[in-house]
């Protein structure tokens, strides 16, 4: 299935990807690329290798075999400085990873004090404008275990955001929160979305997908089955297992 | 004598509390000192040792190993005198009041390794995980994310393990060290009469107990309330 958009610059690369765990085989050839501000979901059962992708993106997993392209930077290329790289690639995780011992400023400036080497006053500049972005601008000042979830995501996505990456990486943002706190991360996505950053998204939340994303990628078992625009792979698949997964989750 | 009399004789006689003094006071000032140097110097060692391993390098952390277990199985009183005795024999001549330092501080700093790779190795793989994603570096990392919830989350054990150690300071009056357990022995010995032991216990109680209370303020003041 061809993407819909044409791959002229594609922010994200990937070619023939494998990764296993001693002899489970979790990614199994992965090619796929991801165009500038493109939004691509990618869907599919636990187990499917989908958190896997995510974190070999940016080598937090190391790749058994395959390329990994970010903005035409080869990351698995020998000699290449991966904390440097790290930075173009922002990642929100399903438990929020916030540092507890330090308040909600603190955690966003940690790196851009530490990797990008701003100065306290500019750390903090940016680190406000970020929070402020994702709306806690009055939780500046507070620790992560006196935020909600979805106030802790937000930081999060603030953490990532604060470093001005190239592509956003999503592994389950909304999975680990209530009900009730999953809209306003899901909005602070909307947002970054139409400000035209580029995202990578695992998720279950389909709607959402159906709002935002630009193409959908079904996985299983460690390859993508089927992708497509959210209409064709929600609406009309055409793998039997794509059918069955959906039918499954559309409740 | 009535028993009560008697009692108070043997272990709170005025005149000889009174002329011992000055030397048990001395003994408690050296006690304190090496207390002092004794947890310091055990402590940074294995914060250091506990970090060093962490790169898993495999040849260090052989060594890191074999060191820290040999230190801890070997009871203080083995080491102190395996290192007064012996140690002159292969040229290292130390003081006793070093020996003691020295092998409280290795005793120390072997189970301080233990606790905090402990401490280490439970912090949460995710703190790992979005530290590095940010760009920070492994040395970072362990800096300024791992360690800083690694040591608050293990300072109950620490502040056992440590108090538990430093008083092995008594052990110095095996080898000569002035401490108060010497002091107070012979005084006891010169005096015939119990009662300088029992100062040096009091002695004791006054050094340590405000020790454990701190040690408890500082695990309530740095409790870990997790997110």
């Amino acid at each position: 299935m061809e993407s819909a958009i044409v791959d002229a610059n594609p922010i994200l690369e990937i070619r023939g990807l494998h990764k296993s765990y001693d002899s489970l085989k979790v990614l199994k050839g992965i090619d796929f690329s991801i165009a500038e501000q493109e939004c691509v979901f990618v869907i599919g059962p636990s187990g499917s290798g989908k958190s896997t992708l995510l974190r070999c993106c940016n080598l937090l997993e190391e790749p058994n075999a395959g390329t990994i392209i970010v903005d035409n930077i080869d990351m698995t290329a020998h000699g290449v400085d991966l904390n440097k790289m790290r930075q173009r690639i922002g990642m929100v995780f399903q438990s929020f990873n916030l540092y507890p011992h330090l308040r909600a400023l603190g955690n966003v400036t940690l790196a851009l004090r530490r990797v990008v080497g701003l100065s306290r006053a500019e750390a903090e500049e940016t680190a406000f404008r970020a929070l402020d972005t994702v709306g806690l601008r009055d939780k500046v000042n507070s620790f992560p275990n006196q935020l909600s979830g979805g106030q802790q995501q937000r930081v999060a996505i603030a953490r990532a955001l604060a470093l001005k990456p190239k592509i956003m990486m999503f592994d389950e943002p909304t999975s680990a929160l209530d009900p009730e706190l999953v809209g306003e991360v899901l909005r602070v996505m909307q947002d970054m979305k139409e400000a035209g950053m580029t995202m990578l998204v695992v998720s279950h939340e389909m709607r959402f997908a159906q709002r935002a994303a630009d193409r959908v990628m079904f996985m299983d078992h460690g390859v993508i089955i089927e992708q497509g625009t959210p209409d064709q792979i929600f609406g009309a698949p055409e793998r039997q297992r794509t059918k069955d997964f959906v039918r499954q989750i559309a409740h | 004598m009535a028993a009560w009399e008697r009692f108070i004789d043997t272990f709170f006689k005025w005149e000889v509390i009174a002329e011992y003094l000055p030397e048990i006071a001395k003994g408690f000032l050296i006690t304190c000192e090496i207390a002092v140097l004794v947890v310091l110097c055990g402590l940074v060692l294995g914060l250091a040792l506990a970090v060093l391993r962490s790169y898993r390098v495999r040849p260090i952390n052989v060594v890191i190993v074999v060191f820290v277990d040999t230190h801890r199985a070997l009871p203080p009183l083995v080491l102190i005198l395996l290192f007064y005795f012996g140690l002159p024999n292969v040229g290292i001549s130390l003081s006793g009041f070093a020996v003691l330092w020295v092998v409280l501080t290795l005793v120390l700093a072997s189970f301080a390794e233990e606790i905090f790779w402990a401490g280490i190795l439970s912090v949460d793989k995710g703190q790992w995980q979005a530290a590095r994603s940010t760009g920070l570096g492994f040395t970072q990392t362990m800096f300024y994310v791992v360690l800083p919830q690694a040591v608050r989350m293990m300072i109950p054990p620490l502040t056992n393990r440590t108090i538990a150690i430093t008083k092995n300071t008594a052990l110095g009056s095996v080898i000569g060290v002035g401490e108060i357990l010497n002091e107070a022995t012979t005084a006891q010995s010169f005096s015939g009469n119990a009662s300088p032991l029992m100062v040096g216990a009091i002695a004791y109680l006054i050094l340590f107990l405000p020790v454990v209370y701190l040690g408890r303020w500082i695990e309530t003041r740095f409790a870990w309330k997790k997110a």
